[in-house]
């Protein structure tokens, strides 16, 4: 259902866009053609309703848009999973892009590889040095493609863990992005030790003294996710999801079959809200109507401003009392 | 802290696993036959082999209190939170009646047994998972079994081994299972951090959030011959990479041979291994 009221909305988007530009064009036109002569500047000036035809236009294109924008006002869950691997969603470079400045890359494990499905470094969060990393995914296949879909291997997660701890050796807080389909599940990824990697991550994780602030942006699917997310705070955007695995891949070993996806999405209880009733999510990131992908803007300002809240607040505990309470949230759960 | 389970109810447990009746008058079983070999062998042969296939050597799963008995010292058993029972968070369909279904078919409450008892002579804080209940899978209840013993053992200074059997999460728990990685994980960290000996023996099978949490963590590593041990399952891989998984892959002697295993324990040695290991960090 989304998928076709949002597609109707983009080409309404795409109509209004081409009609403000003939309007622009046109009113250019009109002030050149007004200031010829007096004679044709009074007659503009008693006619102007019938100049603007295209904004009459627009008008009435813009409600047909509300209109249909109501209809993701409230989104059943398999509706957020579509929202939240949406192409065109912010991923980490748009976040980075739009909430930190001095952005250093850091790449590599400096062990064996370099893994880009994991994307970080050190930058500035309000003046702040911070370490930020995250799962990355790209808005065209190619990218996608480069990046392995946002799938680590064990090289990423060892990345991810070698930029944590020069955080926890600077003091820098770190702040996490998680947007995964999963771990990569391959066999060099298996030989590389999948499992290793992300156990030693979530041990080393809850030793920091330095704040940890997660934000799940898309999708959170298993350990694949939770490696790069055991943190202090957990954010969560409207129509992000977080779950133990894919819709797909729990349908698939609970009913053996994988198309039964959606009625999956019912039941696992993956949506933002479900996560802050668990105790796992600490606050959930208003979207625009229609998902995160229809205005950068009005994400990263709620985000930047949860962020540094959040942020502001964890720099006034001890660094004995940060690893304390990010190991109680996580002591408490089950 | 629970209470501890009543020593005396331990030899039965292992004797229902063993499917022994408890009542004489019942018949019992003379012949195993083996699931991968098909031959039939005498169940005595079986019980003196450690339930490895006299004809075969294929290891055959066994049950969490009856791998206890074959390594504590006798009558140095005791139960630690065995009033923990099993939940249903999400309230999931049919899960309860599922759980009940496994209850009754292994007597146990849960997958995960942890226990207190001493191993040749030295106090070991010994956790069992148990792959013939929901095979092992990692529920809320099997995390908060793991890191209470794990903190038991930090508190009181014991050594720690852990037996992992899993087939990953416990998916109608959703992200309640998924966040026992974390909190085992971080109480694992917790024990070392406090100078503990942590002894990971990883059994068939081992996958998913067990591998890629608390098994992945010991300081020594063990595991039972050709027990698959991976994080993704074997299926799982295939179909990512549309190629057929080499012979052998993601078997106990794979993960030796790429450097993830220290040593690759029968059955038969494991109790006197364990002692070995455990004097060896007495100096």
């Amino acid at each position: 259902m989304i998928e076709k009221i949002l597609k109707k909305v983009e080409s309404l988007d795409a109509e209004i866009e081409r009609l403000k530009k003939a309007q622009t064009k046109e009113t250019g036109e009109m002030v050149k053609e007004a200031f010829r002569s007096d004679e044709i500047l009074e007659a503009i000036e008693e006619n102007y309703e019938s100049w603007d035809e295209h904004g009459k236009q627009i008008d009435k294109l813009k409600r047909m848009r509300s209109s249909f924008l109501e209809g993701c006002v409230t989104l059943s869950p398999d509706e957020k999973v579509y929202l939240a691997r949406h192409i065109e969603r912010p991923h980490i470079d748009d976040f980075i892009e739009g909430l930190f400045t001095d952005f250093f890359e850091q790449k590599g494990d400096h062990l064996f590889d370099e893994d880009k499905s994991i994307y970080g470094g050190i930058a500035r969060f309000h003046g702040i040095p911070v370490t930020v990393l995250g799962h990355r995914k790209g808005h065209t296949i190619e990218k996608n493609m480069e990046y392995n879909f946002g799938m680590p291997c064990p090289e990423g997660y060892r990345k991810a863990l070698r930029l944590m701890n020069q955080a926890e050796k600077f003091g820098r807080p770190i702040i996490t992005f998680i947007d995964t389909p999963g771990a990569y599940p391959g066999l060099e990824a298996e030989e590389h030790g999948q499992g290793e990697a992300i156990a030693v991550n979530l041990a080393k994780m809850s030793q920091f003294h330095v704040p940890v602030i997660s934000v799940v942006t898309g999708e959170g699917n298993s350990g694949g996710a939770l490696a790069i997310g055991v943190a202090n705070r957990i954010l969560m955007l409207e129509n992000a999801v977080y779950s133990i695995l894919s819709p797909e891949g729990f349908a698939s070993i609970l009913w053996k079959d994988s198309d039964r996806h959606k009625e999956a999405c019912r039941l696992m209880k993956l949506t933002a809200a479900d996560l802050m009733e668990a105790g796992v999510a600490d606050e959930i990131i208003d979207e625009p109507i229609g998902g995160a992908q229809r205005d950068y803007k009005t994400v990263m300002r709620n985000l930047d401003e949860a962020l540094f809240r959040h942020l502001k607040e964890l720099k006034t505990m001890s660094p004995s009392e940060i690893k304390n309470d990010r190991q109680l949230k996580y002591r408490k759960i089950g | 802290m629970g209470p501890l389970l009543n020593v005396s109810a331990f030899p039965i447990k292992v004797k229902k696993e063993l499917g022994e009746n408890l009542l004489k008058k019942d018949k019992e079983p003379v012949f195993i036959t083996c699931k991968s070999c098909g031959r039939r062998a005498l169940k005595r042969d079986w019980q003196n082999n450690y339930y490895v296939c006299p004809v075969c050597g294929k290891y055959k799963s066994i049950g969490a209190y009856y791998r206890l008995s074959l390594i504590l010292d006798s009558g140095s058993f005791h139960e630690l939170n065995a009033d923990l029972k099993a939940n249903d968070p999400n309230d999931f369909p049919e899960y309860k009646d599922k759980l009940s279904a496994q209850k009754q078919k292994t007597g146990l409450e849960e997958a995960a047994v942890t226990a207190v008892g001493k191993i040749g002579g030295h106090k070991a804080v010994t956790i069992v998972l148990d792959s013939r209940f929901f095979m092992g899978s990692m529920s809320s209840i099997v995390g908060e079994k793991v890191t209470r013993a794990v903190e038991y053992a930090t508190n009181k200074h014991l050594p720690l081994i852990i037996f992992s059997a899993s087939g990953g999460a416990r998916m109608q728990e959703g992200i309640y299972s998924l966040m026992q990685m974390a909190k085992t994980a971080a109480a694992i960290e917790e024990f070392s951090a406090s100078g503990g000996l942590y002894i990971s023996y990883l059994t068939h099978p081992t996958t998913g959030g067990v591998t890629a949490s608390f098994a992945s963590l010991g300081d020594i590593t063990l595991a039972e011959p050709g027990a698959l041990i991976g994080f993704a399952g074997p299926r799982v891989i295939e179909q990512t990479i549309h190629k057929k998984l080499p012979k052998g892959f993601q078997r106990s002697e794979y993960l030796e041979s790429h450097g993830f295993v220290d040593m690759i324990v029968e059955r038969s040695e494991m109790k006197s291994t364990l002692k070995k290991l455990i004097e060896l960090h007495k100096g």
